[in-house]
């Protein structure tokens, strides 16, 4: 599995990227295997404040209904609208084309707290 | 944890495995929603070999089955296959299975999760026949072979003639030596086959049956059990431990063509019963409005108050609609009633709509 080294990740499966004061939100390909085929994707609306460690959207898979965390606060930004009518693009390319959510955000601090690239990996292997 | 004959084929052909009743069994391959789409255009094999396979024989084998099924079975005919329910004295059900005659005996095929209970509830009333019970699940291997191209696919690769065989009609024979049954039968909502083969030979097989690397039309391919159950949930077709349980009875359920109440069997006295008594509450199908999925154990709802439950839902592939089948009042079980699904955060507005939602378009 490759993680990409560019961003950082959540226990949850949620991946954070952050350029200048925007976060990219996604979830990783572990979770997205985990989940199965992804049907849907619930974003919020753009404009709209979330708090940190609060659910940014939902996520309908085949297999399950999951939650979409934050642990940044911020504004939302931008969602992607792609996956309106293109959700598998986040079973296809989840740390790309799949990505979720943009918040522009004040406060970094909570990235301290997540994983880099290679711990992540561990992570996950212990779930397997 | 049991084993597929079929368990390193599946982890070389990419395979996320399971446990599913016990057994290591693969989910998908490629993807589910390219699995049923393959199955709906072409045609796809299932591994079933987690099924139940049970022999019946002697003397007392007809009796016996008709005393446990809820089916009449005294019109089968050597060669054919009948879907039954095998319910307790309360009309309950102890599992859906599928009986077939045979020349010198019957056979039982019943899901993986209720392999035990069925060899348990068979062996308990069977002391006043004259049979043998013989579990064969373990030296025998199933495959499922479902889609409109299953049918000239099975004939090329073993030719046979399966076209003139009838829906539920099996035939049986030798193949290189290798013994199998082939019934015209499945759970997909397509035409097809079910061929139960020794568990030693499927593993040549399957890779025969797929042509190897230099095949390259992908006619047929491998499919899984998520595909097998989103295919089956389109064609209206009930789930045990969804649809089906010990919950229900069979005619609650909305499978009252498979009880035959004009004769005796275990569960028949309730389920006369049940049937003078109007049952309360309906097996129906029903469609959400959006994107989200009614999952197993939602609540439904008429004007906010509970009027029902969820027992499987998804997002329907074929008909790119949200779908599902739950239990309702009967009030509420019309086709065109506005129901809710209580999502957790939110309702959904849903209706109930006829069964089954897909129907496969009538061949010549």
């Amino acid at each position: 599995m490759s993680v990409p080294n560019d961003r950082k990740y959540a226990d949850s499966h949620e991946w954070f990227k952050l350029e200048g004061d925007v976060v990219t939100i996604g979830i990783t390909q572990f979770a997205a295997d985990e989940l199965t085929d992804i049907t849907y994707v619930d974003l919020p609306t753009v404009g709209g404040k979330v708090d940190a460690g609060k659910e940014l959207g939902e996520i309908e898979s085949v297999k399950a209904t999951s939650e979409l965390y934050t642990v940044v606060a911020g504004e939302v930004v931008e969602i992607n609208e792609e996956l309106g009518d293109a959700p598998e693009l986040v079973n296809d390319d989840p740390f790309s084309r799949g990505w979720m959510v943009k918040l522009k955000t004040s406060d970094v601090s909570p990235f301290d707290k997540l994983m880099d690239a290679a711990t992540y990996e561990k992570h996950c292997a212990t779930q397997t | 944890m049991h084993k597929s004959p079929l368990h390193d084929i599946h982890i070389e052909q990419g395979a996320k495995l399971i446990d599913f009743a016990g057994w290591h069994m693969p989910v998908h391959y490629r993807g589910i929603n390219e699995e049923h789409v393959h199955t709906r255009t072409k045609c796809s094999i299932f591994d079933v070999s987690h099924m139940g396979r049970i022999r019946i024989q002697g003397t007392g084998a007809q009796p016996f089955l008709q005393h446990i099924c809820t089916r009449d079975l005294d019109d089968t005919q050597v060669g054919q296959n009948k879907y039954s329910h095998i319910c307790n004295e309360q009309g309950g059900v102890i599992d859906d299975v599928i009986v077939g005659r045979y020349k010198k005996h019957w056979y039982v095929v019943c899901n993986a999760s209720n392999r035990e209970s069925v060899l348990e509830w068979m062996n308990r009333h069977c002391e006043s026949h004259a049979v043998k019970i013989v579990d064969e699940t373990f030296e025998t291997a199933m495959l499922a072979i479902q889609g409109p191209k299953a049918i000239g696919f099975v004939e090329d690769a073993f030719g046979l003639d399966i076209k003139s065989l009838k829906r539920y009609w099996a035939l049986t024979g030798s193949y290189f030596g290798m013994q199998y049954t082939i019934a015209r039968s499945g759970y997909t909502g397509e035409d097809g086959v079910e061929a139960i083969v020794p568990a030693s030979a499927v593993g040549l097989l399957v890779p025969l049956l797929l042509g190897g690397a230099d095949r390259e039309d992908n006619v047929c391919m491998l499919a899984g059990l998520a595909a097998r159950d989103t295919l089956r949930l389109e064609a209206g077709m009930p789930l045990y431990g969804h649809e089906l349980s010990l919950e229900w009875d069979s005619l609650t359920a909305g499978q009252g063509w498979c009880v035959d109440l004009s004769k005796d069997f275990i569960g028949a006295a309730a389920l006369r019963e049940i049937k003078a008594g109007q049952p309360t509450q309906k097996l129906v199908g029903l469609e959400l409005d959006g994107k989200r999925i009614a999952r197993e154990g939602y609540p439904i709802l008429k004007d906010s108050r509970p009027a029902g439950k969820i027992t499987s839902g998804t997002m329907s592939p074929t008909l790119g609609k949200s779908i599902a089948m739950g239990f309702v009042e009967t009030e509420f079980s019309e086709p065109g009633t506005e129901l809710e699904i209580d999502l957790g955060r939110k309702t959904n507005p849903a209706r109930v709509v006829p069964l089954p939602f897909y129907k496969r378009p009538k061949s010549n």
